[in-house]
């Protein structure tokens, strides 16, 4: 067997791995071998490359690959889990940076003249499409991070103005292609390639803290078409498979980010939402609420026969969901059926409070999500509900209300609820929670760590 | 049939085969879905790798170097931190 063929057959070994690993995470059980099968796909990938393409300097790829592999090693080693938003940007960030790079290198290599067949539009669209997903994701990580700050920033004509650079990166495209008369190619290239980085940034910063989820997921599909308009421009299949495996699951993902907010992507992206709602805010947190301290609470739970934890993204700020767990353990050890109901936008990313649960040694088969669970709660005793508070707010049922729509957890189907947070003030939407004034309805203030650790100690001291 | 339309057959396809088996992945494991795929776009390194082993130039000797860099930290990094990820998923 020549070498040409055993390279292509190892190529489409690779892209088979690529789909049975993506398979293997349809369950926790088999995920983790599933991602080890897509790492060895990807060095399948590698070493095919390497073997057939005559390699004239190795230092070079040395070097990349040493500072590389220790920079992602080191961060994938430190990050923490609650920083695990912050982390896949970045990661996606450089995704997108290297195809880019990808595409300028044979741009240049190919001395600025490359034709306007699938070679360069190909270049173009992995120079802009890299561009975009690479300061673009810059600045969600600047954002998650809170190293920049999370409300929207908008300007007068911003769309106007975003609407005029993609035109103009059109444009410039198809002048960079060497069409027309204007005769600097090189120079149109690089306006371009400056546009591309300046609407990553434009398309991203009217985009507010509590939207992110949305972002992120649709940068991570971005960088998969790069990756897949990268394999066009060296005409690979592997790269054109494993851009689409991801492009596709970026889609998928911020679809079903948007479902769980009830808003259209054209409304996240256009419509600088989160901070700007205008609603009445006087009336916010001035009606009387029940006040329950850690032993009344422990006394509901404990002597319940079913209870539904709702976590959200205020336990994770203070770190409680190790607490979080120890109560959970300790509720169960009394017999008490203890379920945690996890809303789709709970974390920061999709599925982001999943793993901080798993994070605490909370079993995956205790975790519902929405539709699973939304049954539940009327047979429900008790429902515990620790720093979340839009995802259970009833208002989403009035259609005339900001959040109209917007699928929640029934939380008030069930014969008590809960709610742990530190004070009345509202979540993302900015509106006032009616769960709080509920009759059956009691408010734990206090700081989630604290409360629940003065919770684990009450659960403890029942009889 | 063209280079050109192959490759678009193939990604229709490969989008299409990507839609079947993605939308099966529980929101539970949305996020190491996420990271993972994060890991998989990093497969453009096989486009740096290609690039820089045949660079000549200085500025397209940096930026094979620089994209090399940055795909393998998608790609070490994006599948490291999707192992202990999962890792930490266990039944009771």
């Amino acid at each position: 067997m020549n070498q040409e063929i055993l390279v292509e057959l190892t190529y489409l070994v690779s892209a088979i791995l690529f789909v049975v690993g993506l398979k293997r995470l349809q369950s926790p059980a088999t995920a983790r071998r599933g991602n080890a099968i897509a790492a060895v796909a990807m060095m399948l990938a590698i070493l095919a490359t390497v073997v057939d393409n005559e390699i004239l300097s190795w230092t070079e790829i040395f070097v990349g690959v040493a500072i590389g592999g220790i920079a992602g090693g080191v961060s994938a080693r430190m990050v923490k889990m609650t920083a695990m938003p912050e982390m896949v940007g970045l990661f996606n960030g450089f995704g997108g940076g290297a195809s880019a790079l990808v595409a300028i290198a044979e741009y240049l290599n190919s001395g600025a003249n490359v034709g306007t067949g699938t070679y360069g539009v190909s270049i173009m669209l992995g120079t802009f499409i890299g561009g975009v997903t690479f300061s673009g994701s810059m600045i969600a990580f600047l954002k998650l991070r809170e190293w920049m700050t999370g409300n929207p920033i908008t300007y007068p004509f911003q769309k106007t103005l975003n609407a005029l650079m993609f035109i103009a990166v059109i444009v410039l495209a198809v002048l960079a292609m060497g069409v027309g008369t204007a005769g600097q190619p090189l120079t149109m290239f690089w306006i371009m390639l400056a546009l591309s980085l300046v609407l990553g940034v434009t398309l991203t910063i009217p985009i507010g803290g509590a939207d992110m989820p949305v972002v992120i997921s649709l940068l991570n599909s971005y960088s998969g078409l790069a990756a897949s308009a990268a394999g066009f421009v060296i005409m690979n299949m592997v790269l054109i498979i494993a851009g689409a495996l991801v492009g596709a699951s970026g889609l998928i993902l911020t679809m079903i980010m948007c479902k769980g907010m009830n808003r259209s992507l054209t409304n996240v992206m256009f419509g600088a939402f989160g901070g700007t709602a205008h609603v009445d805010k006087s009336q916010i947190g001035k009606r009387p609420v029940k006040r329950a301290d850690a032993e009344t609470v422990a006394m509901e739970l404990g002597y319940a026969h079913s209870v539904i934890i709702v976590p959200g993204y205020g336990l994770a700020v203070a770190q409680a969901q190790h607490e979080l767990r120890k109560a959970g353990d300790l509720l169960e050890a009394r017999g008490v059926d203890v379920k945690y109901a996890v809303h789709p936008v709970a974390g920061r990313m999709p599925g982001h409070m999943n793993v901080l649960l798993a994070e605490a040694d909370v079993p995956y088969d205790r975790l519902f999500d929405l539709d699973e669970i939304n049954d539940d709660f009327e047979n429900t005793d008790a429902v515990l509900i620790v720093g979340a508070n839009d995802v259970c707010n009833p208002a989403a049922r009035d259609p005339n209300s900001v959040i109209a729509g917007m699928p929640i957890l029934n939380v008030d189907k069930a014969r008590r609820t809960i709610v742990m947070k530190r004070s009345l003030s509202p979540g993302f939407a900015g509106i006032d929670n009616d769960l709080f004034y509920n009759d059956n309805n009691l408010m734990f203030f206090g700081d989630a760590k604290q409360s629940m650790s003065d919770l684990v100690k009450a659960i403890r001291e029942l009889a | 049939m063209g280079e050109l339309m192959i490759g678009l057959y193939v990604f229709t396809l490969a989008t299409l085969a990507g839609r079947e088996v993605i939308t099966k992945v529980p929101p539970t494991l949305h996020t190491p879905l996420m990271s993972g795929a994060n890991a998989i776009s990093g497969i453009s390194i096989v486009g740096a790798l290609v690039v820089a082993g045949r660079a000549e130039g200085t500025l397209q000797i940096v930026l094979g170097v620089a994209a090399i860099a940055m795909g393998t930290i998608n790609v070490i990094g994006g599948f490291m931190v999707t192992d202990r990820m999962l890792a930490m998923f266990k039944k009771r």
